[in-house]
């Protein structure tokens, strides 16, 4: 076993037992999934919605070279800057270059999951740069040197008086029990950092080729102050974002919305083409955006699989899964977590040491139904197994399955065994739920049902005899 | 019409009851019921594991078995998904591809037999009890099979039908990955059993007598004997 | 810095070199001239006449906690803003120049301090504004949002920085929905699209605590809509 599928196991093995934080858990995806259903059910027609919508993102990502000339053709002719990153490492090196030229002293950040995914606070602030996250959520989480629980509720595994005392240990605020308090003391301390910060860092919901413009979509308008008040904008963005049109939003936005929060619209929308433009009364100098593929292509090369490359990180998956609502978040060890994340990070970071993900699921469906651009998200789990066998079979595993063809291709062989297994679950007290338990893994926790005397294979012969 | 069970293994083994409740329904209803003797498994396990190749060569054999029936019945949502919905991919480009077509399209779940194919939902069952229903994930998601068993079920005279908060959510059995993450396994079980009771329900009823195992195990550990789970053939076997 | 940009393109064509299958049937592409908007058959409905707008726009501001206001004219609307002020202890306002502000700004109290923010502005000043009254673009029915751009509203801080934001549109302003506003943008824009353009529905939002609704994480705590004419 990978070293990754070891600590999967060590960290499944701890949050599955800790029973109040997954009701906690529940109870909050409970409440996203009831709202959801009740936006869906204004829409005249939801799942059309949901086919032209994947559509529009089949044609994005299989014309992909195509739309992301456009858009850096756009982009650039209104003054921005267009950098493309290969990997972590470039991106990285990219915003910290321009940092160092620009003299850039505080940045500010709005919540951008390819900014986890490259590590770039780490990399900012090992060059002593100070950083701070202004989403709530993420704040909280950058306080707690934690990563995000959930990629759109960062914290949303924390309670109000563990945010409190993370509060007052960090910024020395009085404790409080409110949540709308808490929320302004970040508010409070976030005020000054927008005004003095030289570079807002934020991520990007979608590249619109046809205009060149980021849309960045976002509840609590850090977002907005992050991208408007620093003289410097830079947004990190996954190639794969690209949608044809800018009229395209008009479905995508209220379709992010309401899978993701149950929410109609959220609060802002925003669409950013270019900096600060002529004629125009504030905004940042200058606006870059890197383009990162980060083993992106390796997924697009993936045909079966390459309609992930379509996801709008709404989180929808996750709220529905009952793997993440049991194991929760951080169990996964993974950037983007949940359902989707456990189809796209064995192509992220490798097939043999993140296929555990795609074992660790009851194939239930859930996913795929609650997808608003239809991923096929628990058949390409299949797929990940499956690959992950063609590759590098497992040698135990093969004897495993060798047993069983030779079983399942003999009926007489199959008809022994069931002879013999009353037999021997007679005996299993015996080892049973110790280690020379064959079946422990199920008899730890569940009764297994008693083996019937006669199999339905003998009553029906039975049956065919006395009617003869 | 002449119905061709498919029995998957574990039914055989433990819970032929269920097979003979088939039988009974069936037969009840004027149908001629055959079941080819040499069936085994649908292959799901290794598929379901990634050893399509071994998945193969036990899913062929069920193709020959099943080639001339007219219709085939399964007695699992999740077994009769694998002949529907995975056949025909595990198949592709390869000589049994047409066959697994065919049998794509004659095979139906249990539920979806009766009220879509034989348009019946009344099939003159008593059963006293209050019951609620588990949708097998399979069964509602791959084969789309989510009004049928409760119209069937509203049906039976003396049956209360009671729904559970969370009736769409996954009971947690999943196959090999029951015993491959336990822990993840067993704690969807305590979300899916805690539910089932607080319904205050008698029975359980599912089409599928996978989930079936996982819920009576969790439930006989945790909570004995205040909820039964049956299949859905045994209530509508029952008079 | 040097990016990767032909690698990256060379590694997309030839990963789409090999079709992707469908997972999914594909319903034509329908409205994509400008005549036709699109998405319409889809999303939730809109009434067709401005009364029937008009009252979704309303009932959306009520879901989102915006206030909605319909008003005779600016000077009512100023009335209200000045009841706002005198309520809340209000010292200093941020406006930019328009025809609708440039009606409103004269009718607000004299001992209310006015700052303007067309030629550049003190972030910190700002920053210390009750209030930001702005136009807008338009507002759309369908989602009960504020479409605002740099163009339009006075950049891209005014409408986000101070706690509370007051908007000021006239009744022609109202639109269905987003593909009519895409319309709109394009139609009096063309190419030359404002490098800020944003949907705001209601004030600013959080339930990142324990999925609690707290209006005003960062940006307003309060939005004003003024319908006038």
């Amino acid at each position: 076993m990978s070293t990754t599928q070891n600590q999967f196991h060590r960290d499944t093995e701890r949050t599955t037992a800790d029973v109040p934080r997954r009701a906690f858990v529940r109870k909050a995806l409970r409440g996203y999934e009831v709202k959801r259903d009740e936006t869906k059910a204004t829409f005249t027609d939801w799942q059309k919605a949901r086919n032209v919508a994947a559509n529009i993102k089949y044609d994005g990502v299989n014309h992909l070279d195509r739309y992301l000339l456009e858009f850096e053709e756009k982009f650039t002719a209104r003054g921005g800057k267009v950098f493309w990153a290969s990997n972590s490492a470039q991106a990285r090196e990219y915003v910290l270059q321009l940092a160092r030229d620009r003299g850039v002293r505080s940045i500010i950040k709005s919540k951008a999951m390819t900014s986890e995914e490259i590590h770039l606070n780490d990399a900012l602030e090992s060059e002593g740069y100070q950083v701070v996250e202004s989403d709530l959520g993420e704040f909280i989480q950058q306080l707690k040197h934690e990563p995000p629980y959930h990629f759109v509720f960062p914290c949303m595994h924390l309670k109000r008086d563990e945010i409190s005392a993370l509060f007052e240990k960090e910024l020395g605020s009085a404790p409080t029990d409110s949540p709308e308090e808490l929320t302004m003391i970040a508010r409070g301390f976030m005020r000054r950092q927008y005004i003095d910060a030289d570079m807002g860092i934020s991520g990007g919901n979608f590249l619109v080729a046809e205009t060149g413009m980021v849309s960045i979509t976002e509840n609590e308008g850090n977002a907005r102050l992050t991208t408007g008040l620093p003289r410097i904008h830079v947004a990190l963005v996954g190639i794969e974002k690209v949608l044809p049109k800018l009229s395209d939003l008009a479905l995508f936005l209220p379709m992010l919305a309401t899978a993701g929060t149950g929410q109609h619209m959220t609060c802002y929308n925003s669409m950013f083409g270019g900096a600060r433009q002529p004629g125009e009364t504030d905004g940042p100098e200058e606006f870059h955006v890197v383009l990162l593929d980060n083993h992106r292509t390796r997924l697009l090369a993936d045909a079966e699989q390459r309609d992930a490359l379509g996801c709008i990180r709404c989180g929808a998956c996750l709220n529905v899964c009952p793997i993440f609502k049991n194991i929760g978040g951080h169990a996964y060890g993974t950037t983007y977590q949940g359902p989707i994340g456990s189809v796209i990070t064995p192509h992220f970071r490798g097939l043999q040491d993140w296929k555990h993900l795609s074992g660790a699921s009851s194939l239930c469906g859930a996913c795929t139904d609650a997808c608003p651009v239809k991923i096929d998200i628990h058949h390409h789990l299949l797929h990940n197994r499956r690959n992950a066998v063609d590759q590098k079979p497992v040698w135990w595993e093969k004897i495993v399955w060798f047993g069983y063809v030779q079983t399942m291709t003999r009926p007489w062989f199959l008809r022994i065994a069931n002879k013999l297994a009353p037999l021997a679950q007679k005996l299993h007290p015996l080892v049973l739920g110790g280690i020379f338990d064959p079946v422990r893994n199920w008899t730890k926790t569940r009764d297994f049902p008693e083996v019937a005397e006669e199999s339905f294979h003998d009553w029906w012969a039975k049956r065919k005899e006395q009617s003869k | 019409m002449r119905v061709t069970l498919f029995i998957p293994c574990f039914i055989d083994s433990l819970y032929p009851h269920v097979g003979v409740a088939m039988v009974k329904v069936l037969e009840r209803l004027g149908h001629e019921v055959l079941y080819p003797e040499g069936q085994t498994c649908c292959g799901q396990p290794p598929f379901n594991s990634g050893y399509w190749d071994e998945a193969r060569v036990v899913a062929s054999r069920q193709l020959e078995f099943f080639k001339d029936a007219e219709v085939v019945v399964s007695a699992s949502g999740s077994c009769g998904a694998m002949f529907k919905v995975f056949f025909p991919q595990l198949f592709e480009g390869r000589p049994e591809e047409a066959a697994a077509k065919s049998l794509s399209s004659r095979c139906f779940e249990f539920s979806d037999f009766l009220v879509n194919r034989l348009n019946v939902r009344d099939v003159g069952a008593r059963f006293e009890g209050k019951v609620t229903f588990h949708d097998g994930c399979h069964g509602l998601r791959e084969l789309g099979t989510k009004q049928e068993p409760r119209e069937l079920l509203r049906a039976v005279k003396g049956l209360e039908l009671v729904e559970m908060g969370e009736n769409e959510s996954c009971c947690g059995f999943g196959g090999m990955f029951a015993v491959k993450y336990p822990e993840i396994s067993t704690a969807m079980a305590e979300v899916k059993c805690n539910s089932i009771l607080d319904t205050g329900v008698e029975y359980v009823v599912s089409n599928d007598s996978s989930c079936l195992m996982q819920i009576q195990g969790w439930l006989d550990r945790n909570s004995p004997r205040t909820v039964k789970s049956l299949h859905l053939a045994e209530v509508l076997a029952n008079r | 810095m040097k990016g990767d940009r032909d690698k990256i393109l060379a590694r997309i064509r030839e990963g789409l070199s090999v079709p992707a299958p469908l997972h999914h049937e594909m319903p034509a592409r329908v409205g994509q001239t400008a005549q036709e908007p699109a998405f319409r058959a889809w999303l939730p409905a809109v009434g067709a006449s401005v009364e029937e707008q008009l009252a979704l726009f309303a009932k959306q501001s009520d879901l989102l906690r915006t206030e909605f206001v319909l008003c005779a004219d600016p000077k009512a609307a100023a009335a209200h803003v000045a009841s706002l002020a005198a309520a809340h202890d209000w010292k200093k306002v941020g406006f930019h120049p328009g025809l609708l502000t440039g009606a409103l700004m004269p009718y607000l109290p004299e001992d209310l301090e006015q700052m303007c923010v067309e030629e550049g502005y003190d972030k910190l000043a700002l920053e210390a504004c009750d209030a930001g009254i702005t136009e807008c673009e338009f507002l759309v029915a369908q989602t009960g949002s504020v479409c605002v751009t740099a163009r339009s509203s006075g950049g891209r801080a005014l409408s986000v920085l101070p706690p509370h934001h007051l908007v000021i549109a006239s009744r022609d302003q109202l639109v269905a929905d987003l593909s009519s506003a895409y319309q709109g943008l394009n139609a009096k824009y063309g190419a030359a699209l404002p490098s800020f353009i944003s949907f705001i529905s209601g004030p600013s939002r959080t339930g990142d605590i324990e999925r609690i609704l707290v209006l005003g994480a960062h940006g307003p705590k309060k939005l004003t809509v003024f319908v006038v004419g």
